[in-house]
């Protein structure tokens, strides 16, 4: 009998139903200084459903033990379930094979894999790295501290005023020395989604490969890495309705295989002596040291999860949810949206005349609302739309246009405190 | 509840109208205080004869506790010796991290408007770096009587 893979869609599990989805998530029911919860921070992290808390229960209490070296039952049944964790992350994203999937803590940690691995054994004194405008200060600062140490350069590829990137800008920054293009699949401050496919397609042109930051990308689309053709992708689990400290440097198996390790330790060896180490084969090479086994497990479980509701149907919700609020908080007075693209995520990044972000965030708190405000770790953007924070409000397929509508009316009684 | 006692009107009220608000030309004591944090930023300028605080004014782009703290600073401040602003920096700041018995005695007057937010911890910092960049200003060198050209102390609160 053929079984069906708890990953994939079937036709029943297509029909959005928000309400039932809801019921998924234990901390929705939460109240907030006496209101119900809005949850709007969901870019910064996103909440846990009920089948992901209860596959780390069911692995701390029947299966932990270390990965990759005990015989008894627990340490192979944990391996195991570590390594089908992998093969979930593989699917999920497209990659041809599970050893292109390496756990690393985060997107942060990734991106360092690849700044440590790739960037200082291939880049060197005046070579080029080529960035954006809207990276994330996880894809500024490792590049930032590589072109120190190597005397390399970093070119910046500017924004127009919707937030979206200057591609003729970006083409005309290639040049003899560029080595590394880094570039997030979708801004964490405005939610433009970059034209991730045609950009690797310029770079490969010219022989350079392409890191993409998908932190804001994998959680609210499909995404296939073989498609896009990008040579690494990053993401982070607790973005994606898993547990913190676990994230995915997806990388071209043939480059990973021609980088230097990051971290040295146990598990990464085939053999040590203090005369020679041989190093061990993907992807354990880049996993030094006993890995986040339950949250990588856990991680499996979160896409599992998102693959029942369907990426589809996440993305048409959110991006229902996304118009409806973007329609509605242009009649608030004195707002304005800082990330027009026309192709976007359901973030909304936005400042209110005469009233500072913060007090913004604090007084939305007060009635339940939960949303960032500063700059987003992105302090060039906020250098480019001139401010220096917004309030940013990003959903998930767990919002619901209701609530919206609550977050608009606590954001005009907001406004009404300072601006009578 | 907590939160709107703290944004009560006379909070409110200096946010809208901030007193002293400017720069000082003849300034003897500067600091700039930063928030890397939500990237306020606050210039404080004093001038201090016979340790007096004898002229104060701020200018700085900032949340409203923030600047509501700042302008009632300057108010609570000016014409007093030195030595008296130590002590309600001391005081404000133990208020706001809730160290202070708001019922024992202190110089805080109406000051105490900012009490509630020894219950937001992401909001000290807001109400507290003025203070902080005031105490600065008077550790500064009296930049107006050095030979040298001196960087004014700068203060940073939180981290980015």
């Amino acid at each position: 009998m053929q079984l069906m893979e708890p990953g994939l869609e079937s036709p029943l599990t297509r029909e959005f139903d928000v309400a039932r989805i809801r019921g998924d998530f234990p901390i929705l029911d939460l109240k907030v200084n006496g209101r119900p919860l809005i949850y709007f921070d969901n870019a910064a992290s996103s909440q846990m459903p009920q089948p992901v808390i209860d596959r780390l229960v069911r692995y701390q209490t029947t299966q932990h033990a270390n990965v990759n070296r005990g015989v008894h039952y627990l340490s192979e049944t944990a391996t195991a379930e570590y390594e089908e964790a992998r093969c979930k992350l593989q699917r999920f994203i497209h990659a041809r094979e599970a050893r292109e999937i390496i756990f690393t803590s985060g997107t942060t940690d990734a991106i360092n894999l690849v700044m440590h691995g790739y960037g200082r054994r291939f880049i060197g004194a005046g070579d080029e790295i080529i960035l954006t405008t809207l990276e994330h200060h996880s894809n500024i600062v490792p590049w930032q501290m590589l072109a120190e140490e190597k005397g390399a350069r970093i070119r910046v590829v500017p924004v127009n005023d919707a937030g979206e990137l200057l591609v003729d800008q970006y083409e005309a920054l290639f040049s003899e020395r560029t080595r590394l293009v880094g570039v997030l699949h979708v801004s964490n401050a405005l939610g433009t989604i970059n034209p991730i496919k045609s950009m690797v397609a310029y770079a490969h042109a010219h022989g350079v490969p392409v890191l993409v930051d998908g932190a804001q990308g994998a959680p609210h689309m499909n995404v296939d890495v073989q498609d896009l053709d990008c040579d690494f992708y990053t993401f982070s689990g607790h973005k994606m309705c898993g547990p913190t400290g676990i994230g995915i440097l997806y990388g071209k198996a043939e480059l990973l295989e021609r980088m230097q390790p990051y971290r040295g330790g146990g598990d990464m060896i085939l053999s040590v002596t203090f005369e020679k180490t041989t190093y061990n084969t993907l992807p354990h090479k880049f996993e030094a040291g006993t890995p986040p086994i339950a949250a990588a497990i856990g991680l499996g479980a979160a896409v599992d999860y998102l693959l029942g509701v369907g990426m589809e149907s996440i993305a048409t919700h959110e991006s229902s949810l996304l118009a409806h609020a973007t329609a509605r908080i242009g009649h608030v007075p004195g707002v304005r949206i800082i990330g027009t693209a026309a192709a976007k995520t359901a973030v909304l990044s936005f400042e209110v005349e005469g009233v500072h972000p913060h007090d913004i965030g604090t007084l939305l708190n007060q009635e339940g609302v939960a949303v960032r405000t500063g700059h987003h770790c992105v302090q060039p953007v906020m250098a480019r739309f001139r401010v220096p924070a917004t309030t940013r409000a990003s959903f998930a397929f767990y919002n619901t246009i209701a609530e919206v509508d609550s977050f608009i009316e606590s954001l005009r009684a907001v406004r009404e405190i300072f601006v009578p | 509840m907590i939160t709107k006692s703290l944004y009560q009107e006379v909070i409110l009220d200096h946010n809208r109208k901030p007193r002293n608000y400017g720069t000082l030309g003849n300034a003897t004591h500067q600091a700039v205080g930063h928030n890397p944090l939500c990237g306020d930023h606050l210039d404080i300028g004093l001038r201090i004869e016979a340790g007096h605080i004898h002229e104060i004014a701020f200018q700085g782009e900032s949340c409203a506790i923030c600047k509501a703290s700042a302008s009632m600073m300057t108010t609570a401040v000016k014409g007093k010796a030195c030595s008296d602003a130590e002590t309600l920096i001391r005081e404000f700041r133990e208020m706001a991290v809730g160290t202070l018995n708001p019922g024992g005695p202190h110089h805080l007057g109406r000051l105490t408007v900012f009490a509630g937010v020894r219950d937001l911890p992401t909001r000290v910092k807001c109400a507290i770096l003025p203070w902080h960049t005031l105490q600065a200003a008077l550790d500064s060198v009296a930049t107006a009587s050095t030979e040298a050209e001196e960087d004014p102390m700068h203060v940073t609160i939180g981290d980015a």
